[in-house]
């Protein structure tokens, strides 16, 4: 009767969004009086394992199965098929984010549970299993209750604090019967941008908007990233006028971000833009207009030229950070 | 379950779009009075920008270049929701079918939209990344599921040689190139295609092309939304001088405690 959680790892090591979806699990398992199996697939040191123990797994079935150091959507849902009859679990828990998103539709479809793919809450098992999601990117929050006898989630990211205990997991192989089909999709070449902070799991965003002119001014804003250890952003024109890679883009029809601060620099934020960030949980808004429609979304404005502003704030990040070794 | 694997020759490919109806991206959202349902009196509706800019396009330049034979729109929707798939027609696109159903939930919309496409054995349905209503970006990996096929999300480029497919996607910090055959279930996002604007042609054309309403098959949603809520205004901004980012910096480490 475990709850399920789908640990992802990258170079050896555990993501920490993982942990916290490890947590996660561990609070629903003590709420339901169970506890948490925790599924790795593919390649990963015995301690990286073990350690999943002080975010309250109990154990981790692991498929040492190289293979799955890639993601494959089908070989993942097999696996964790594979794990949720053997563990006859009735709750699985994954991210909200790249691979979350191609997997656990598909275990949810199998398994015809109901899923709530974004949660931002612990469920409510007062009410059934209502969990809080965003809708309309971000624009209003759903109160969604799981009504089949199995639950699916994935967790938005740096949601919840991560609390590390004490604990050492006991790690088991699971054996899973793979088809070819499970691998019907080859990758051919991964480019990973080197130094790049994934935006969309980012805690930290620096974005610029149309106010920065050009991209020549871009240098300006990544120094302040780059100080503050952030990922840069951009509004759609700027990724539209290919002043910024497209990935770049947030808002209603590029990413959703939820990062600890988002420093929105030269961005009017429009509805479109907002939609996409306004779950940040600070926000700072540089704009040299003070009725800039970003000022009402934001906790703290700066009313200035960016050009200007964005290198003092730079320097004074730099003495702090100088000052708080 | 029928087979969808084998049927592909070139030239003859069916694409199948999935296709929602969103509130218009400027729409501010108002919950009726006791919070369990949008007032959406007055909101306009368009066909979901993932669907249309990327999703649709997409098949359309399919069939421009001669890889694909024909394009078929699918949508799960009451009759309410014609107008917003006739703009997508208007784009192109040679029937379109609507699941004459309302459904919230996605095991429920994808299953729907599964049992159709059986019916028809589709070699490549593409859709949005996600639906900027609901957000779940779910239909089209358990649509994948449950036709047992291949699904690959987060797409920003996708190539068709013969029944091979070579899709460029996001990953974390970069981009991948996976190579599979058809069928397969795509999410499409920016990159996939170029916008485009319908034109009076297309608009006229659109009048006439097939829309049919099919029955839905009988399944029950496994999901239910209790209740909405709004996010709770912002308490109020600080203004700090430009020239005094110190204080900036240590109101973010002390009261903010980002830093
Ligand atoms: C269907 C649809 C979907 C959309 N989706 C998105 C989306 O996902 N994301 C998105 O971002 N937008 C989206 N938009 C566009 C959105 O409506 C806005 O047009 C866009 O966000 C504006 O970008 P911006 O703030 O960079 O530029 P502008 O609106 O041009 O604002 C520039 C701002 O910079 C300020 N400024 C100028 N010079 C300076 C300076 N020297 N120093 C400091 N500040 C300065 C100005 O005061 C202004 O506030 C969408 C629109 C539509 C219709």
């Amino acid at each position: 009767m475990s709850v399920i959680v789908l640990v992802e790892h990258t170079e050896g090591s555990i993501k920490k969004k993982s942990l916290e979806a490890v947590q996660y699990a561990t609070s629903i398992a003590q709420k339901t009086g169970t506890t948490v199996s925790a599924i790795v697939l593919g390649t990963l040191p015995n301690d990286e394992m073990e350690n999943l123990g002080q975010y309250g797994a109990h154990k981790v079935l692991n498929v040492p199965d190289a293979r799955l150091n890639e993601l494959h959507p089908r070989a993942y849902t097999t696996a964790l098929l594979t794990a949720a009859q053997q563990e006859a679990s009735k709750i699985i828990i994954m991210l909200h984010d790249i691979n979350g998103r191609a997997v656990a539709p598909r275990v949810a479809g199998k398994l015809k549970a109901g899923l709530v793919a974004g949660a931002l809450s612990y469920p409510d098992l007062d009410k059934g299993f209502v969990i809080k999601k965003a809708v309309f990117s971000g624009k209003a929050f759903a109160h969604v209750n799981i009504t089949s006898d199995v639950k699916v989630i994935t967790l938005i990211p740096n949601t919840f604090q991560l609390n590390k205990g004490e604990g050492k997991a006991s790690i088991e192989k699971l054996d899973v019967n793979f088809s070819d089909n499970d691998f019907g999709i080859t990758v051919k070449e991964v480019n990973k941008i080197k130094g790049e902070i994934p935006l969309a799991d980012a805690q930290l965003v620096v974005s610029g908007g149309r106010g920065l002119k050009g991209p020549e001014n871009w240098g300006i804003l990544e120094d302040l990233a780059k100080e503050l250890g952030a990922a840069t952003a951009c509004s759609r024109p700027v990724a539209d006028a290919h002043w910024r890679p497209h990935h770049e883009h947030v808002g209603q029809t590029g990413g959703t971000v939820r990062p600890d601060l988002y420093i929105a620099v030269g961005i009017s934020g429009a509805i479109q833009h907002l939609a996409g960030v306004n779950g940040s949980k600070n926000i700072v808004v540089i704009n040299k207009d003070p009725e800039a429609p970003f000022f009402k979304a934001a906790n703290y404005g700066v009313v200035g030229d960016a050009l200007e502003v964005l290198p003092k704030l730079t320097e004074a990040v730099k003495k702090f950070r100088q000052n708080h070794k | 379950m029928v087979s969808l694997f084998g049927r592909f020759r070139g030239g003859y490919m069916k694409i199948l779009v999935c296709i929602s109806q969103v509130p218009d991206t400027s729409t501010k959202i108002v919950l009726k009075d006791d919070n369990t349902a949008i007032n959406n009196q007055g909101t306009t509706y368009i066909v979901n920008p993932y669907d249309e800019w990327y999703a649709l396009v997409c098949a359309l330049e399919l069939k421009e270049s001669g890889t694909a034979s024909d394009i078929h729109l699918i949508t799960v929707g009451k009759a309410d929701v014609e107008p917003v798939i006739r703009k997508a027609l208007a784009l192109g696109g040679d029937e379109a079918i609507r699941i004459d159903a309302d459904s919230n939930d996605p095991f429920q919309t994808a299953t729907y939209i599964a049992e159709y496409a059986k019916s028809v054995s589709y070699d490549l349905i593409l859709c949005g990344k996600e639906s900027i209503d609901y957000n779940n970006g779910a239909v089209g990996a358990m649509l994948a599921g449950l036709l047992d096929i291949d699904y690959i999300g987060f797409a920003t480029d996708i190539q068709i040689n013969g029944s091979s497919v070579i899709v460029k996607r996001e990953i974390e910090g970069g981009e991948e190139t996976d190579a599979c055959s058809l069928p397969v279930v795509i999410a499409c996002q920016k990159g996939v295609a170029e916008a485009r604007i319908p034109n009076m042609r297309g608009i006229m054309a659109a009048r006439t092309r097939p829309l049919k309403a099919v029955t839905p098959v009988a399944v029950d949603p496994v999901t239910e939304i209790l209740a909405y809520e709004l996010p709770p205004a912002k308490a109020g901004i600080k203004l700090i001088e430009a020239d005094n980012m110190d204080e900036l910096v240590a109101l973010l480490h002390t009261e903010a405690k980002v830093l």
